[in-house]
């Protein structure tokens, strides 16, 4: 019997598993960024001493997860499990990442929405009493990004004014089944939403309807308000998708004006750092939960928090042969009190 | 999506898209454009000052531009210079050579075969395919209206 589910799409955990650790790693650009005092690590050079755009990636979401253990006081044979993804084709940044740390690993491709996802999974094992310790991570790599899904890297054209930048960086959160918090609380597992948009350089506008049916059923579901939190921060939706979000949420009702943002208006600064629409990428929310989020929430100035990454779920070729582009949107809430 | 249908929410999120600055990106356009051309009649004139004659300077020219949109690129600059001048960067014969300098450069990792070989054409591909196709096309037209 599913005791722990609340309404349609949402689990109430009943021993809210606690966030001992998180460790975030930036690359260069992103450490010029407004939240560069909030990250951890920022890489001077984002080929890190690496021969491919691929293996710094991978090293970085290796690296970050071993801090990340480091940070707790662990070794990694505490770790019960790793779940974790990235952009690339059949993940394989993760993949090499997780053969190096062997623990038991669960891989996953959620897009830029992997963040939530695994926390989310990672949540429901430790209070399902199947783990006590998870490891939660992604990375992303805005070179090996824009070598499998756009132009390369020399190729001289122009971005359109909607498009976004991907993230070069990693995130990792480290749950635990004992802790002082801050606990999830809550998941709201989103639907796919596909408003038909074909355009890869509108990804806030494909992934906006997604994030608004996650939202609105987690305020269904549990029955609150979005007063009720501090901070409700999205993955990367940039600056057209946060405002369909704040149109279309003031349509059914939901005033989100005050407490509302996302993780792609907040890593960049636009008007220096020449991001058009914002960043993207699965760190691009790991790493500013796995930072500003969390960081806030230890000094107390935020104690109430709804993170939800967002993903676009298309491909390549899916793109090529004009089909519109799913999203996805899985909310996570955060509190630094059980009750 | 209940609210909105799919085409009305299309239409409604395409209007979020920030335009581009199209009376800027023109000038610039013009701009860089212009400085390319200037530079290939530099050299055009040079070759023929240099007594060659007209065909082969035309030739001349166009391998050397060729050489200068391949060296800019390898330096790292092309997409600088692109990114300014949009279409004035895109369109010259120096772009043509950025369009097959920058992926042979950025695929080497995958060797020379199914990387730098098999990926140069990726972008300038169809615009050869096309562009000999239609070539013969009007060839074969021409000729048979004489």
């Amino acid at each position: 019997m599913a005791i722990k589910k609340l309404g349609k799409q949402t689990v109430k955990l009943e021993n809210p598993p606690s966030i001992i650790s998180y460790y975030s790693i930036v690359g260069p650009k992103e450490g010029k960024g407004p939240l560069k005092d909030y990250f951890d690590l920022i890489l001077e050079d984002d080929l890190w001493g690496q021969e491919s755009w691929e293996k710094a990636e991978s090293k970085m979401q290796e690296e970050c997860i071993k801090a990340a253990i480091d940070k707790a006081g662990l070794s990694s044979q505490d770790i019960d499990y790793l779940i974790a993804g990235d952009l690339l084709n059949q993940i394989i940044a993760t993949a090499y990442s997780a053969r190096q740390l062997a623990i038991p690993y669960y891989g996953l491709y959620g897009a830029c929405s992997t963040m939530t996802e695994s926390l989310s999974l990672g949540a429901m094992l430790v209070d399902g009493g199947f783990a006590d310790k998870v490891a939660c991570a992604v990375s992303s790599h805005f070179s090996t990004a824009e070598r499998q899904f756009r132009y390369p890297l020399e190729y001289g054209n122009q971005r359109k004014m909607s498009a976004q930048w991907t993230v070069t960086g990693a995130g990792a959160t480290i749950l635990s089944s004992y802790g002082s918090g801050p606990y999830v609380k809550c998941i709201t597992t989103g639907k796919i939403i596909d408003p038909g948009i074909t355009d890869v350089a509108n990804m806030g506008g494909a992934m906006a309807p997604a994030a608004v049916d996650t939202l609105v059923t987690h305020f269904q579901d549990t029955g609150l308000d979005p007063s009720y939190y501090d901070l409700i921060i999205s993955g990367d939706l940039g600056y057209v998708g946060k405002s369909i979000v704040l149109d279309l949420m003031k349509e059914k009702g939901y005033d989100l004006t005050k407490n509302y943002t996302d993780c792609g208006v907040e890593i960049f600064d636009k008007s220096e750092q020449d991001t058009h629409a914002g960043g993207s990428g699965c760190a691009c929310s790991a790493t500013v939960y796995n930072s500003y989020v969390f960081k806030e929430m230890a000094k107390g100035k935020l104690n109430k928090v709804l993170i939800m990454s967002t993903g676009a779920l298309h491909s390549t070729l899916s793109t090529q042969q004009g089909e519109s582009i799913p999203g996805i949107a899985h909310a996570v809430a955060v509190e630094n009190t059980i009750e | 999506m209940d609210k909105l249908n799919k085409r009305e929410y299309k239409e409604y999120a395409e209007k979020k898209m920030p335009k581009p600055p199209y009376v800027k990106n023109m000038i610039m356009a013009f701009i860089v454009g212009g400085i390319f051309c200037t530079i290939g009649q530099i050299i055009l004139n040079l070759m023929k000052n240099n007594g060659l004659d007209e065909k082969m300077a035309a030739a001349g020219t166009a391998i050397s531009m060729v050489l200068i949109g391949g060296l800019l690129t390898g330096l790292g600059v092309y997409d600088k210079i692109a990114k300014i001048g949009g279409a004035g960067a895109a369109v010259p014969i120096t772009g043509f050579a950025n369009s097959i300098v920058s992926p042979a450069m950025e695929f080497k990792r995958e060797g020379f075969i199914f990387g730098v070989a098999s990926k140069m054409f990726i972008i300038a591909g169809p615009v050869l395919v096309y562009g000999i196709g239609s070539s013969i096309i009007v060839g074969l037209i021409s000729l048979l209206l004489r």
